[in-house]
């Protein structure tokens, strides 16, 4: 019953946000940007770009996109002075203030979110292609659906 | 478009976790001993606050009962923020196809196939590990503490190591007042020191109690300030994995000792990945 109304609603498939679809078989061809680890365990994505895109993306805007991506996870886990701030505030109320407050790294995932859904709209759906938040994926990869194309093409 | 339940990711990455309160508080599967290690401080100090800080506040100072008082409400929010959040679970995609084949392979060869597989086939994150106990994978993964009923890794690691700190703190906090206590009331009263325990008995058991648990949480506190200044995690340092021996340098060193600690206590930590 379910898997008939995400078939016909083409956008709403899979990734709907708060909801996780790893029990559903994928129905879509995935390509996985993954981790690069080769300055530290901050979150950084690779920039190559995957052979299986060629042709249905161009490669700047593919780029563009991960590094712009890339600078928002930066920004998020950078040690500045602010981010020490708020940890030793945190640390000096007994950790209550998390209780009330918003992180500076929670804010920067909502600013990923919103991009990533302005991305979608504006540059991949029209290509269709999806990009997956990858808050969802629990940081490891990019998830770049094909929205058109079977799992085993 | 309406919703009626929105399946969470803790739901399905639940591993042998429990969860509360519409999963915004977790506990790992055994938390008995995390009840043992609340009731023993929550008795001690209730003791302490009766019988020794009542008549030192009004002999010494009243600087004791607010100094004690503050010093507990930090250690038992620190505990409970360990015990209670979420320690960096990472949702692996693979968990789903791991439950199946351990709901259909039971046979002991069909295990350890299944955890070749699963030591082949899972990309697990550097620094992270999977617990055994908790059956999820952790980032930062630094072992698993029974006292405080969870894994501790990577987003309660500052909260334990706050609450190891502030523990010892509080024991040596409260064996100095315990036993000025005795003194003053041997003094008062011209007695020996024994008929000052028989005056005031409870002071002596909480006395007792702060020298024998002393010693396990300084050590402990020490170990920890040691793994922290040179940002390690216990696991790595029980495997060695950046001993000189190996003539490995830690590659997650920030440089010197007080941007490690800075770095870890109270630098970003990432939110929680299971949407909690």
């Amino acid at each position: 019953m379910l898997s008939c109304f995400m078939m016909s609603n083409h956008h709403s498939n899979g990734a709907r946000p708060g909801e996780t679809d790893q029990m559903a078989p994928p129905q879509y061809l995935k390509v996985f940007i993954q981790r690069d680890y080769s300055e530290g365990t901050l979150v950084k994505f690779q920039t190559r770009f995957p052979q299986e895109l060629e042709g249905r993306l161009e490669k700047q805007v593919f780029e563009a996109t991960i590094n712009k991506l890339n600078a928002y996870f930066a920004e998020a886990e950078e040690a500045t002075c602010s981010s020490y701030c708020e940890g030793c505030l945190a640390c000096l109320t007994a950790y209550l203030i998390y209780i009330c407050k918003e992180t500076h790294y929670e804010k920067c995932l909502k600013k990923i979110s919103k991009y990533i859904a302005e991305q979608n709209d504006r540059v991949y759906e029209p290509r269709g292609l999806k990009l997956t938040d990858p808050s969802m994926r629990g940081l490891r990869v990019i998830e770049i659906s094909c929205l058109d194309r079977p799992p085993n093409a | 478009m309406s919703r009626a339940k929105v399946t969470r990711k803790w739901e399905v990455f639940a591993g042998r976790n429990r969860f509360y309160c519409d999963g915004r508080l977790m506990t790992a599967p055994h938390s008995g001993v995390f009840f043992l290690t609340v009731f023993l401080i929550t008795a001690t100090c209730t003791l302490f606050f009766i019988f020794d800080c009542s008549y030192l506040a009004v002999n010494v100072t009243i600087a004791i009962p607010i100094i004690g008082g503050l010093l507990f409400i930090f250690t038992m929010s620190s505990l409970l923020r360990t015990s209670l959040s979420d320690p960096g679970i990472i949702p692996v995609l693979l968990q789903k196809k791991q439950l199946m084949w351990k709901n259909r392979l039971r046979s002991q060869i069909q295990q350890i196939v299944l955890l070749l597989g699963h030591l082949l086939v899972q990309k697990k994150p550097p620094r992270a590990s999977h617990c055994s106990l908790c059956d999820n994978c952790v980032d930062r993964f630094d072992h698993h503490c029974p006292w405080v009923g969870n894994c501790v890794g990577r987003r309660n690691y500052r909260f334990f190591y706050m609450f190891i700190v502030s523990l010892a703190f509080l024991a040596v906090f409260m064996f100095a007042c315990a036993i000025t206590h005795l003194i003053l009331i041997s003094k008062e009263e011209n007695y020996q020191f024994f008929e000052a325990v028989k005056e005031s008995p409870p002071s002596i058991v909480v006395a007792l109690m702060c020298f024998f648990s002393v010693w396990s949480i300084l050590g402990l506190a020490g170990f920890h300030t040691y793994l922290t200044t040179s940002n390690q995690t216990t696991n790595e340092d029980i495997k060695g994995s950046f001993t000189s021996r190996r003539g490995q340098e830690n590659p997650y060193s920030q440089g010197n000792i007080c941007l490690n600690c800075f770095y870890i206590l109270c630098g970003p930590v990432t939110p929680s990945l299971i949407d909690r």
